[in-house]
């Protein structure tokens, strides 16, 4: 028999070529991936998707080292009636495989569970949310309707601002709500995304970790003029957000008045064919 | 089929065909929408000022169902029935032409309606994403405003993830699973007959809602914007729930045909591996369909009569919606992905000139993917601020589905160990399922990934995500099965050459058109948007021009189709693979009785290659394929 020892070849291949690429993969391709290390939430999902990718790249390789061997190795290359060996079943073979994919997703569910224990790795979690940030908070309310978002400071006289701002390096607890349909809070560079649902509270957890401005846009389809619903947002130096809020009570104060209390949400009367 | 007297054409016209079905739809639609103006109350307060019946529309629609059903001749039998007819199974099955337009219950005439139909609608769908890529080449718009360019996302969405539900089943299991097990027929070939028309009249009804003003809520339909949405939601809601309808008597009849038809000796060990994945399905749709319908009505309600099942305001939960809706819509991919996993493990052996390698571990995988899909549907709901403390089981119930995915992915990489294979152009679109579905899969992964998913929910990671599964998956499965089994439907096969051109651009264009979709998400680009910020703009040309490519490849494959069985007609073999498989054992074309006599079964299809030499003093060389 001159058959070639086609598992050790297809074994050295992956081997060559997964030593080469995840290394390339985890530490070159993913630290430049977004949605960067801004915040403890996004640097959070950057982690997860580092790891992933550093799984998922020597499995791709396998797949597709076998896929490209056995496509080129495998090929009829004789008589057009030429046939395979008629091989049916191994169970040495697929014992492995399962225990192995099963020991991967074992794996992959406890290390989510556990990263997600970080304040619930910057989702929107509801009003009793599992994962908190814990010790001193600043609540937000981001405040959806269609189609902008405005923000409640209730800590800050319960004003209401048209621009979202953070004070750098304090642990933000965001309160997602909307006034009329389904809409999602999302600040890509904050790692954070939390669907406004009316009359209820979506609680998500951030700590800004550094001075920057970022984009904002509703992610969930809420009508006629759901592609205009995007804000630039701040994150500023502690002194800098106190002047900016007090700036905003001040120009505010009528409305504020004229608002109804500060409350987790709002009961809207539906509007029926608004848009 | 009597070769008798040939009618003039206008007396063919008359009777219980399409043109009737049509003409009764219409007079059924206006009968509707003139009784819903007579019965609405003043308490549906907003019909006064915005002029908009929904009550009218819905039973417009109703009524013309029926009436495009009663025109076809659906209502014949159970009238006659009624009256005290006979019990016949009998149909005059005319022969010629007339039969595509009529209700046939010819299950080889069905599969072809079927093809014809689903093509013809999954055209439009497309020509949608032709437009949508088009007003995308600009950050702001371009060619439609805001509300037609939700009306196109939404139409490309429902059309696509409604009408191809039934894309392998409608034609290729209607056709081929009675052949392969041995069968005259389906279990229930009026029922099936009515499956194909009721789609149709799905398609139709969508596309009316262009005269309504479209929809705004893509083809989630999420409440409670579902519920201030324009009278053109109308049509959405009518659409699924005729295609819930549809796909839940498919789903029986697939199940039903392949318990109590399979010829003697067909056991389920040797059953074919396409007629685990339509089994599967059916299961699926029987199982997922209702709690669509069910819902939708509610939906139906809410906005016609004033209920408030979905309204906060009113009692409801908006949450209750995306809980039915998922509850339905996770099955329904998976509806759309396993008859794929059917087809394709169906063909490779016929390519690779081997047995199916590790059969039962196949259909382990298949029956598990379709269980799990059950399982997973709060996924989509990560964010959503439900019940936080359950998103890790459903974070490791959705890993968990790739298990039995891995294992169908096991039997197609030991089908190819030590193989022969023949590249075939069926065999092309197999081999490039394996890599799309691969990519859809590891980016799944991601997905399933909770904090992973925060950052890509909602976004073009997800749309790349769902679509290298559903059309790298089903309609590269779609396309092997049209280039294999063209042969024994039409006599004549599609050329090769034509074939492979199309292929390569088909698969070239698919990942130069969402791979960059996976980048474009993880920056920030949300879906349904007609805006976008302006530093996205090159990669989204980038992803237009290649989406023209890819959908100018389908005009090659017409091109194809048209050349081939149109121009050309150079007959086909009866069995020009070469397959061991039952359908291929039949003449072409096909009887109307399919077998004279029950064929009897004694093996499975995939008997193929030479024995496995034994090596001194060794045990026989099994194949190792890599763990
Ligand atoms: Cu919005
Ligand atoms: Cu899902």
């Amino acid at each position: 028999m001159n058959e070639p020892n086609h598992i050790r070849r297809i074994a050295i291949a992956w081997f060559v070529l997964s030593a080469i690429l995840t290394p390339i993969v985890v530490a070159v391709i993913a630290p430049t991936l977004p949605p960067g290390d801004a915040t403890s939430a996004a640097a959070n999902q950057l982690f997860d998707d580092t790891l992933l990718l550093g799984i998922v790249t020597p499995i791709a390789v396998a797949i597709i080292v076998y896929f490209a061997y056995a496509m080129i190795v495998f090929r009829r290359q004789g008589e057009p009636s030429e046939e395979g060996v008629a091989t049916r079943d191994n169970r040495a073979v697929h014992i492995p495989w399962l225990a192995g994919t099963t020991v991967i997703v074992l794996f992959l569910a406890t290390f989510g569970t556990v990263e997600l224990a970080d304040a619930g790795a910057g989702g929107g979690q509801g009003p009793e949310p599992a994962f908190k940030l814990s010790g001193d908070v600043l609540p937000v309310q981001v405040i959806a309707q269609q189609w902008e978002f405005t923000y409640r400071y209730p800590t800050y006289g319960g004003v209401e601002t048209a621009h979202l701002e953070l004070p750098v390096g304090k642990k933000v607890e965001f309160h997602v709500t909307s006034l009329d349909v389904i809409h999602s809070f999302w600040a890509p560079r904050l790692g954070v995304k939390a669907d406004a649902n009316p009359g209820v509270d979506n609680v998500a957890f951030v700590e800004p970790r550094q001075e920057m401005s970022f984009e904002l846009r509703c992610s969930e389809l809420c009508g006629l003029w759901h592609g205009y619903m995007f804000d630039t947002g701040q994150v500023v130096s502690e002194s800098a957000f106190g002047e900016w809020i007090e700036e905003q009570k001040r120009v505010f104060a009528p409305a504020t008045k004229a608002l109804p209390k500060y409350s987790t949400h709002y009961f809207p009367e539906p509007e029926r064919r608004a848009g | 089929m009597s070769e008798a007297v040939v009618k003039p054409l206008w007396r063919r016209l008359i009777g219980f065909n399409l043109l009737s079905g049509i003409l009764l739809g219409i007079v059924g639609f206006y009968f509707g929408w003139w009784l819903g103006h007579q019965i609405h109350a003043p308490s549906l307060e907003y019909f006064a000022d915005t002029n908009q019946n929904d009550v009218a529309l819905l039973l417009g629609y109703l009524f013309a169902v029926i009436g495009f059903v009663a025109g076809l001749g659906f209502l014949n039998y159970p009238f006659s029935r009624m009256l005290g007819g006979p019990a016949t199974q009998a149909e005059k099955e005319e022969g010629g032409v007339g039969r595509y337009f009529t209700l046939c219950t010819d299950h080889k005439v069905v599969g072809i309606q079927y093809l014809i139909g689903i093509g013809f609608f999954f055209f439009i769908a497309g020509m949608n994403a032709m437009l949508i890529r088009a007003e995308l080449l600009r950050p702001s718009p371009q060619l439609f405003g805001a509300g037609n360019y939700l009306t196109l996302v939404g139409l490309h969405g429902t059309m696509m993830m409604g009408i191809m539900t039934s894309g392998i089943l409608g034609p290729f299991a209607n056709y081929f699973l009675p052949l392969m097990i041995g069968a005259r027929r389906m279990a229930f070939p009026r029922i099936e007959s009515l499956t194909f028309w009721l789609l149709m009249a799905a398609g139709a009804i969508l596309m009316t809602t262009l005269f309504f003003g479209g929809f705004p809520t893509g083809w989630t339909g999420y409440a409670p914007l579902n519920d201030e949405a324009n009278f053109g939601f109308d049509s959405y809601i009518f659409f699924f729930g005729l295609v819930g309808l549809s796909m839940t008597l498919l789903g029986i009849n697939m199940i039903v045909t392949t318990i109590t038809m399979r010829a003697p000796g067909l056991t389920w060990g040797r059953l074919p591996i396409f007629c685990w994945g339509a089994i599967s399905t059916g299961i699926l749709m029987v199982l997922a369909a209702p709690v669509l319908i069910a819902a939708l009505l509610m939906v139906a309600f809410d906005r016609s009569v004033q209920t408030s099942f979905f309204l906060s305001s009113g009692g409801g939960s908006p949450y209750l919606f995306q809980n039915l809706f998922w509850f339905f819509g996770h099955p329904e991919v998976y509806v759309l992905a396993l008859p794929g996993f059917g087809i394709i493990l169906e063909i490779l052996p016929v390519f690779a000139r081997k047995p199916l390698w590790g059969y039962r571990t196949a259909v382990a995988g298949i029956l598990g993917v379709a269980l799990l899909s059950f399982f997973v549907w709060q996924h989509h709901l990560f964010v959503s601020g439900l019940n936080s403390s359950l998103r890790p089981f459903y974070m490791f119930s959705t890993e968990a589905i790739s298990i039995p995915t891995g294992l169908v992915f096991l039997a197609g990489m030991g089908t190819l160990w030590r193989a022969k294979i023949r590249y075939t152009v069926p065999m092309l679109f197999c081999l490039a399922w394996f890599f799309n579905f691969f990519i859809g899969g590891a980016s799944g992964v991601f997905l399933s990934d909770v904090p992973s998913d925060v950052a890509t929910h909602g976004s073009f990671f997800v749309m790349a995500h769902f679509h290298y599964t559903i059309m790298g998956g089903l309609v590269f499965a779609f396309f092997a099965g049209i280039y294999y089994w063209v042969p024994k439907m039409f006599g004549v096969a599609l050329n090769e050459k034509l074939g492979k051109i199309h292929f390569w651009t088909m698969f070239i264009a698919f990942n130069s058109t969402f791979a960059p979709l996976f980048a474009l998400g993880l920056m920030g680009m949300a879906r349904r948007v007609v805006t976008y910020p302006s530093h996205l703009q090159p990669l989204n040309d980038w992803v237009s021009v290649s989406a023209f490519v890819l959908g100018a490849s389908m005009l090659i494959f017409l091109f194809n189709v048209v050349y081939s069985l149109v121009i050309k007609r150079i007959p086909a073999p009866a069995n020009p693979w070469d397959s061991h498989s039952l359908e291929w054992q039949l003449p072409t074309p096909v009887p109307v009785e399919n077998f004279e006599r029950p064929p009897v079964i004694n093996t499975d299809p995939y008997d193929y290659g030479v024995p496995p030499v034994a090596l001194p003093p060794a045990p026989p060389a099994e194949a190792p394929a890599p763990g």
